[in-house]
């Protein structure tokens, strides 16, 4: 809503040069959310401050044709902070309304738009998902002071925890236009959303701000998913052409940024490992249709795809989603039609009897148990067991032994947020072993990963074979 | 009619097309299996002169258990000419109708041999024309006697039990027959009839008295009886053919062989005749009833064919043998979705059961169990007990009793349902609102939240339906008043509402058995003491420990207000609002409503900051100093309004919980009962709850009626609603005073909510009441919203009535999975 702009170069009111506005008086702009105001709160040769205060229409953002409709939760209701923090409302207000200063240019002071001059920047509430830290992280490497204020959720309610706004100071000796430009590029990348619908022509927007500055930013490629709002193919637009001389690999980037979000368990060695371990249990069972219970993303279809053993491959999971990205992963619009007449996605649950799940030499279930509660597995033992029955079923879920040695999860708390329960080797080997012993399958349990002495491995897996 | 040449018609444009014939015949053949599946009559309209022809439709017949029969059209050869001639287009020549007739007359012998069960010849065209159709009702269908019936099961020779159970189910003997039927004839007064399953032979002590009372009440018409697998080996062993003289079948002999020499020529081959002329089924009530001996799966019932005899007889194996070297039975029952009800016997069983609209009714009498009568439509069982073991079964049907399961059949087969019975298009009838349809794309969301997050479904008997707000109002300042609610109700013409106190928190189903053995016995879950669910069928606690003391609480609550008794239940099934909000909406609270009043207040402390002092420079120019001195005490009166639904929960007795419906007990769903019973149960249990002992406390909704034609009436809830409102309450709920109200375009709303200015502000935003702000507000539609609260009423009361009839899970589940699918719809989340 608010953000203002000081120098004290004198004389300070050649501020208003720099701009093009006038300090004496109030400039309005109309934009298609609302309405921006310049105006100066104080201006003396010694010091001069700007203001732009931004009035968003609340209404208008939920039904006006500007509004975002359905793009992101907090513009579908009415109830939402974007009035009040700086965010890419606020970088396309500093657009309109400084559009010549942020271009460099300045009909009546051209030579001071060129040299550094001591700025500082105020923003009353600038929302940090990333926290202050992230906020130095941006500004810091540009040579800014920062100064931050943690802003309190709700005093009544400490429990609540604290809030991700940050009143903030940025102090800096540099050109206005270059502040402006930083300003545009960051603050929607500090708020993580865009009011917009991001098009082609953002990355050209991103290198025009970005220039002289993002290609040797530390976070530069932090900066540039989040600018692009994390539509993967601009992204990797935008950081082949910032990096055309260091060759950076576009997909090592974006497995990075898997990296960082699954913060445990060193997803590729260890998910790879697990289903390599799935892969090399059916092979060696002799099946040739399977289908994958929870397939997710489609991951161990890909892998199992590779291997002309595997006949009839069919994914089911119970989110539309998931299915829909992995259509998507498994490139269904460009697979040969042999390799596609193999494969099938379909959606169904774990909770349902299905008959289309029987028929098939092999059933699996990769880290799935565990997303149910631990009261609805009668039913998916009866869905599996009894009624899908197939010659093989596997299963993987964690070893909640191992996770003492994860060292970023605190004891007693699950490695995802949705796992209903994790089992001990014990407690797994009872689940198999009785499950087993009602439905006529034999079991065994093989651990997958590095395995530890005392805890065991991280993964465990079960296999249960039909008796004859 | 399905005729060759439509048919080439449709698939080639040319009726004459003769190179379309064999594609003609396809969609033939399709058509007829088609209405055929569909059970209903088919007449072939082609040539069938060729064996090869014919057979591909005595085929299809026999594939769908119909009998075919066929009418042969053998005229003069002459006059077939002659018409062949009249249809210049059919220009085959003369050699060809010949053939033709060669074919007819040699087929003629075989037809009956062939399958057809009826052959009908007409030879001369005066014949022909005298001709008319008449459609027999097939033996086994008695569609047209809607009872009442008494269905008892199999007899085996226990006519001593049998007597009495006729005598306790109200028979007398009207009569004696004479001769080789020698015996009483039973009947019932007041015409009820009775049906037996079969099996009236073999084991028991007097399976001539069985066979010849049945007989006897048959002919008299007070009876129907079906054949067993026993009656009928017992009519091969008289009939001298070489059986197995095993199972009882020696004990019937013995009885034979007992009657004097004279006699038993002519009883031997009377009992024969009755028990061969049995028809193998019966479908009967509007095929709402199917009485088969072994059960009988839906596509066979009321058709004809071996196949059929067979299944309704012997049942269906799966081919493997058991422990006891007897055949495993295909449990056909485990999979019955048939709309008739089916009774069988044949397969003892310890007790008579439901499972999916089927019972067994053989009780295992002959073997020391009893003899079980159902009551149809009554749908009571009616047993006497066996007088002793009369024989020893192949395999104990009692289980011993550590193998018993301790949940019905029903229960147990209602662990798992079928993803064909949520997923796809689906209608679902409702009493209150018709068929509702069910649209395919909302029930994916619907099968993930089913899936992923809900409790059991045994336990999801209800979901609460949406609720819409009242008409936008015109008042300044204000976007809903009371006035809008109650014109609503008195433009559908229903005078009486109810407004209730609306209570800010969470809506919650709550579920409370008197203990773990009443929840066991009627939700068919073991352990548990009850449960409280979302309006997403989710768990509401994540804590058992909080959860269990909020039941305790109502538990002791209906317990010392005497509920268990005054009702005559040993559970109930509340809908309530549990507080605080904060319990339930943490996340909502933590992501969005505590950060915009927190970010807007520092903002526009901020602004006003740096207005002030543009302010006093005097710049050249408007700002906005008063807008956001406005701004800020809208701000801060948001802040205040969603910290009043908001408190520290440390403990469960830090909890609310306001029911509001008693929606259903063991005798019944209470929607038959107005608002004003459901507040005064309610209200019961608010005063015998005794808060303070670290339990949640149960809280009386406050409650007023009012007559919607009354100024006065209306006048003094508005000024009540005022001071809800006024007092940070969240407003009121208008509903009729009957709990289902049908206005003048139908099903009337079962409530309409009216909220307060100050807590629209959580809704609409902190700065809604803002006039340009307002203004735009003021235009919403609540079209879809209010069909979206009656379609989901509806299937809510469905669900509620489905299960207290006990019907099979699936058919409860089908209606709040439903309710679920129709909340996922996109609609206006403010309303």
């Amino acid at each position: 809503m608010l953000l203002t702009i000081s120098t004290t170069h004198e004389p300070a009111t050649d501020l208003g040069y720099l701009l093009h506005k006038n300090p004496d008086r109030v400039h309005e702009f109309s934009l298609s959310f609302g309405r921006a105001l310049v105006f100066y709160p104080e201006a003396s040769p010694a010091r001069c401050t700007v203001a732009l205060l931004l009035e968003i229409d609340p209404i208008e953002l939920v039904r006006g044709k500007s509004g975002a409709g359905d793009q992101g939760f907090a513009l579908s209701d009415y109830v939402n902070d974007r009035p009040y923090v700086a965010s890419s409302f606020m970088a396309v207000a500093l657009n309109a309304a400084f559009r010549s200063a942020i271009a460099g240019r300045s009909t009546h002071r051209q030579d001071l738009a060129e040299v550094d001059i001591p700025l500082v920047v105020e923003i009353a509430v600038l929302p940090s998902r990333g926290g202050d830290e992230f906020i130095r992280k941006l500004f810091e490497p540009l040579g800014y002071d920062v100064v931050t204020t943690h802003l309190p959720l709700d005093d009544r309610f400490p429990e609540w925890g604290e809030s991700t706004y940050y009143r903030t100071v940025l102090r800096i000796t540099a050109k206005l236009a270059d502040v402006l430009r930083h300003l545009t590029v960051l603050i929607p990348v500090l708020d993580g959303w865009k009011h917009y619908w991001v098009g082609d022509d953002e990355v050209e927007k991103l290198l025009k701000r970005g220039e002289g500055w993002l290609a040797s930013h530390p976070e530069r490629d932090t900066i540039a998913f989040r600018y692009l709002k994390r539509r993967r193919n601009l992204m990797r637009m935008a950081v082949e052409r910032l990096t055309e001389e260091e060759t950076a690999d576009p997909d090592e980037v974006e497995s990075a940024r898997d990296e960082e979000e699954a913060k445990l368990e060193r997803p590729v060695s260890l998910h790879e490992q697990r289903l390599g371990a799935v892969a090399a249990v059916l092979k060696s069972a002799g099946a040739h249709r399977v289908v994958d219970l929870g397939c997710g993303e489609g991951k161990l279809i890909e892998r199992l795809l590779k291997d002309a053993q595997f006949e009839r491959i069919v994914g089911m999971d119970v989110s539309h989603r998931a299915l829909e990205r992995a259509a998507d992963k498994l490139h269904f619009d460009r697979m040969p039609s042999k390799q596609r007449e193999r494969v099938e996605l379909i959606h169904g649950s774990l909770t349902y009897r299905d008959k289309r799940l029987s028929g098939y030499d092999a059933a699996t279930l990769v880290e799935v148990i565990e997303h149910l509660d631990a009261a609805r597995l009668a039913t998916l033992e009866r869905v599996i067991f009894e009624a899908a029955k197939p010659q093989t079923v596997v299963v993987t879920t964690p070893n909640v032994e191992y996770n003492v040695k994860f060292e970023t999860l605190e004891p007693g708390t699950p490695r995802h947020k949705d796992h209903r329960f994790e089992w001990t080797r014990a407690e797994f080997e009872r689940w198999g072993t009785d499950a087993s012993t009602r439905f006529g399958y034999a079991f065994r349990a093989i651990p997958v990963g590095p395995e530890d002495p005392n805890v065991g491995a991280p993964t465990q897996m079960g296999v249960f074979t039909l008796s004859n | 009619m399905v005729s060759s040449d439509a048919c080439r018609g449709i698939v080639a444009d040319d009726e004459n097309d003769q190179s379309a014939t064999k594609d003609a015949f396809d969609v033939l053949h399709y058509i007829a299996g088609v209405r055929l599946a569909r059970g209903r009559l088919v007449v072939v309209d082609a040539t069938n002169v060729q064996h090869e022809a014919r057979k591909g439709l005595i085929d299809l017949a026999r594939r769908h258990h119909v009998l075919p029969a066929a009418i042969v059209f053998n005229v003069r050869e002459e006059l077939c000419l002659e018409r062949n001639r009249s249809r210049p287009e059919r220009d085959f020549g003369p050699h060809v109708v010949r053939r033709q007739m060669q074919d007819l007359r040699r087929s003629l012998r075989s037809l009956q041999r062939e399958g057809f069960r009826y052959v009908h010849v007409l030879q001369t065209p005066e014949e022909i024309d005298a001709a008319f159709i008449e459609r027999q009702p097939l033996w086994t269908n008695k569609k047209s006697e809607h009872g009442p019936f008494d269905i008892i099961g199999d007899v085996h020779g226990c006519t001593t039990e049998l007597e009495r159970l006729l005598g306790e189910l109200g028979y007398v003997v009207e009569g004696h027959a004479d001769g080789a039927w020698d015996g009483p004839i039973y009947a019932h007064p007041a015409g009820r009839k009775a049906i037996f399953v079969g099996d009236l032979a073999d084991r028991g002590p007097r399976i001539l008295d069985a066979i010849k009372l049945v007989r006897n009440m048959v002919d008299n018409g007070s009876a129907l009886c079906v054949p067993g697998n026993h009656d009928v080996k017992l009519v091969r062993a008289l009939r001298g053919r070489d059986v197995q003289i095993t199972h009882g079948l020696a004990d019937s002999l013995a009885e034979f062989r007992a009657l004097p020499d004279e006699l038993r020529p002519q009883v031997s081959t009377a009992v024969c005749e009755f028990l061969d002329g049995l028809v193998s089924h019966y479908v009967l009530d509007e095929a709402r009833l199917v009485v088969a001996h072994a059960g009988l799966i839906e596509n066979l019932q009321g058709r004809s064919s071996a196949k059929v005899r067979d299944f309704a007889m012997y049942g269906e194996t799966t081919g493997e043998t058991d422990e006891f070297g007897l055949p495993v039975r295909y449990n056909w029952a485990a999979e019955y979705r048939g709309k008739a009800m089916v009774v069988y016997g044949h397969t003892p069983v310890p007790e008579s059961e439901w499972l999916n609209n089927t019972i067994n009714v053989d009780t295992g009498c002959v073997f020391g169990g009893s003899l079980t009568a159902l009551r149809y439509p009554e749908r009571a069982l009616v047993s006497v007990p066996g007088e002793r073991t009369y024989c020893e079964p192949a395999k104990p049907f009692i289980p011993s009793t550590e193998a018993a399961t301790p949940l019905s059949a029903q229960q147990t087969h209602d662990d798992v349902l079928d993803i064909d019975d949520v997923i796809g298009k689906r209608f679902v009838r409702t009493r209150l609102r018709g068929t509702i349809a069910i649209r395919e794309d909302k029930a994916v969301p619907a099968l993930e939240v089913m899936s992923r997050f809900a409790v059991h479904p045994k336990w999801i008997i209800y979901l609460p339906p949406t609720m819409s707000p009242s008409e936008t109002s015109t008042r300044p300042g204000l976007l809903e008043h009371p006035a809008e609610s109650f014109a609503y109700f008195r433009h559908q013409g229903v005078a009486k509402v109810i407004c209730q106190e609306k209570h800010m928190g969470s809506r919650a189903v709550v579920i409370v058995g008197r203990d773990e053995d009443a929840i066991r016995r009627r939700f068919g879950i073991e352990g548990e003491g009850g449960i409280c669910f979302t309006r997403t069928g989710r768990r509401f606690f994540e804590s058992p420990d909080v959860e269990s003391a909020l039941l305790e609480s109502v538990r002791r609550a209906a317990t010392g207000s005497g509920l268990w008794e005054s009702l005559d239940t040993d559970w109930l099934c509340l809908d309530a609002e549990l507080m605080p909000w904060s319990a339930k909406a943490q996340d909502l609270l933590r992501e969005q409503y505590a950060p915009v009043g927190s970010s807007g207040r520092s903002a526009l402390e901020a602004a006003i900051a740096v207005l002030d002092r543009a302010q006093a420079r005097g710049v050249d120019g408007q700002l906005p100093v008063e807008r956001f001195a406005a701004r800020i005490t809208e701000i801060e009166r948001y802040v205040a309004a969603y910290r009043g639904y908001c408190w520290l929960v440390a403990g469960p007795s830090d909890l609310k919980i306001a029911p509001f419906h008693l929606l259903a007990t063991e005798h019944g769903v209470h929607v038959d009962k107005d608002h004003g019973w459901h507040m005064e149960q309610v209200a019961k249990l608010s005063a015998a709850c005794e808060p303070g002992d670290g339990m949640p406390q149960i809280m009386k909704t406050e409650a007023r009626v009012v007559d919607v034609t009354d100024e006065g009436s209306q006048a003094g809830a508005t000024d009540w609603w005022a001071s809800l409102t006024a007092g940070g309450g969240e407003g009121m709920v208008v509903k009729p005073f009957d709990f289902v109200a049908r206005g003048s375009r139908g099903l009337a709303q079962p409530a309409v909510k009216c909220r307060g200015p100050e807590y629209l502000r959580i809704i609409y935003g902190p700065e809604y009441d803002e006039p340009e702000h307002l203004e735009r507000l003021r235009s919403r539609t609540l079209g879809r919203k209010r069909s979206l609260a009656l379609a989901e009423f509806a299937l809510g009361i469905e669900a509620l009535e489905r299960f207290n009839r006990r019907e099979p899970l699936r058919r409860v589940h089908e209606c709040v999975f439903g309710v679920l699918a129709m909340e996922s719809e996109a609609v206006d989340p403010r309303l």
